[in-house]
């Protein structure tokens, strides 16, 4: 058992600008946990998490790595969130490199084929897209879960970057719920870049279909 | 935290910036140390993602010129304590990273480097 990243540090106020652990996040962290072993055996040398929030997921993910072995960067549209990503990593001795970008913006030139582990809880709720247009840019709460057009106006646009930035060993976790429409994700990684996936697992929780799915080359 | 790790894999993303956009210039930076664990596998494998110049540039402009112009041909423990406190020990907790291309400047404020475009300079 790899225990849940300790979050004591974080009071109501922080959650009122950053999304709060749940449902999808545990189910993010039962995935990781179950794949710990093949996790380790990769020897990754750098992690990136996109969409950090709490920081919760990059720190357990660190307490499966250790602190030393990994690279953990993270990025967050929500400065607050990229804040109590950072202290997450502090309360949890993981350092955590936090960065203020959409996406991997920032790191596409550099991370060219070099990420080992990559992943994304999104907001994958469908709306109206304007909504999620709208939460893009005020990077608050509703950034947490509006995604417009069947939840996936955010998660369609990484979902081109993936390939590029997959290292030989890499491996993509992603968070996704049934409207998302599962199998269509899977088949348009294969049929357009050539990556494999598994759905790691997947469970009903608080009235959504969730589900972990892994890619790999 | 904007370690020298992470400083040696952003570069600019403006529109229209794709050449010369690497490696960012820091301006009126406040530096922490901050110690970190030694691990000398973690850096004999991350050798190879560095853009090397770039890393000693700027260590330099922090004021560490501890680094060699090339990375050693012998990996010993004496040059990776060297390049461990230059990678991950030193950090950059306020001021700016500037495109040596396009000017564009990404303030640093808590250890959070801000690399937000605004709508209009997305490419
Ligand atoms: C569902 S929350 C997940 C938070 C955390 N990873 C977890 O599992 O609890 C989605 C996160 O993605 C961030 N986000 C939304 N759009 C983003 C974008 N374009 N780039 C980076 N992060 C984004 C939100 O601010 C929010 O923190
Ligand atoms: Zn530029």
């Amino acid at each position: 058992m790899i225990p849940t990243p300790d979050l004591s540090h974080l009071t109501k106020k922080d959650y009122e600008h950053v999304y709060e652990p749940a449902e999808d996040t545990f189910i993010l962290l039962d995935g990781l946990e179950e794949d710990a072993g093949k996790l380790r055996s990769a020897h990754p040398r750098i992690c990136l998490e996109i969409g950090s929030g709490s920081g919760c997921v990059s720190s357990f993910v660190g307490s499966i790595l250790g602190a030393s072995t990994t690279l953990y960067l993270t990025t967050d549209i929500n400065f607050h969130a990229c804040r109590c990503t950072r202290q997450t990593g502090h309360q949890n001795k993981i350092p955590i490199d936090a960065v203020n970008a959409s996406l991997a913006a920032p790191l596409m030139r550099r991370l060219r084929h070099a990420v080992d582990v990559l992943i994304f809880n999104p907001p994958y709720v469908p709306t109206y897209s304007d909504e999620a247009d709208d939460a893009q840019l005020r990077a608050d709460i509703p950034g947490a879960w509006a995604g417009g057009k069947d939840g996936m106006q955010i998660t369609d646009v990484l979902l081109d970057q993936v390939e590029d930035l997959l290292s030989p060993v890499g491996r993509f976790y992603l968070v996704a719920v049934k409207q998302n429409d599962v199998p269509a994700i899977r088949r348009r990684m294969l049929d357009i870049y050539g990556l494999q996936s598994e759905v790691v697992l997947q469970r009903r929780a608080g009235g959504e279909h969730l589900y972990v799915i892994r890619f790999t080359r | 935290m904007v370690r020298l790790i992470t400083h040696n894999l952003l570069a600019c993303h403006a529109k229209g910036c794709t050449s010369n956009n690497f490696p960012l210039q820091f301006k009126d930076v406040q530096v922490e140390l901050r110690e970190a664990e030694f691990n000398p596998d973690f850096l004999r494998g991350f050798i190879p993602r560095l853009e090397w110049g770039a890393l000693v540039d700027a260590a330099r402009q922090l004021g560490d010129t501890s680094l060699p112009a090339e990375p050693p041909e012998m990996l010993d423990v004496e040059f990776l304590q060297k390049l461990h406190h230059v990678l991950l020990e030193v950090h950059v907790e306020e001021g700016a990273m500037i495109c040596p291309n396009c000017n564009h400047v990404y303030p640093i404020s808590n250890g959070i480097p801000n690399m937000l475009l605004a709508e209009h300079e997305i490419g």
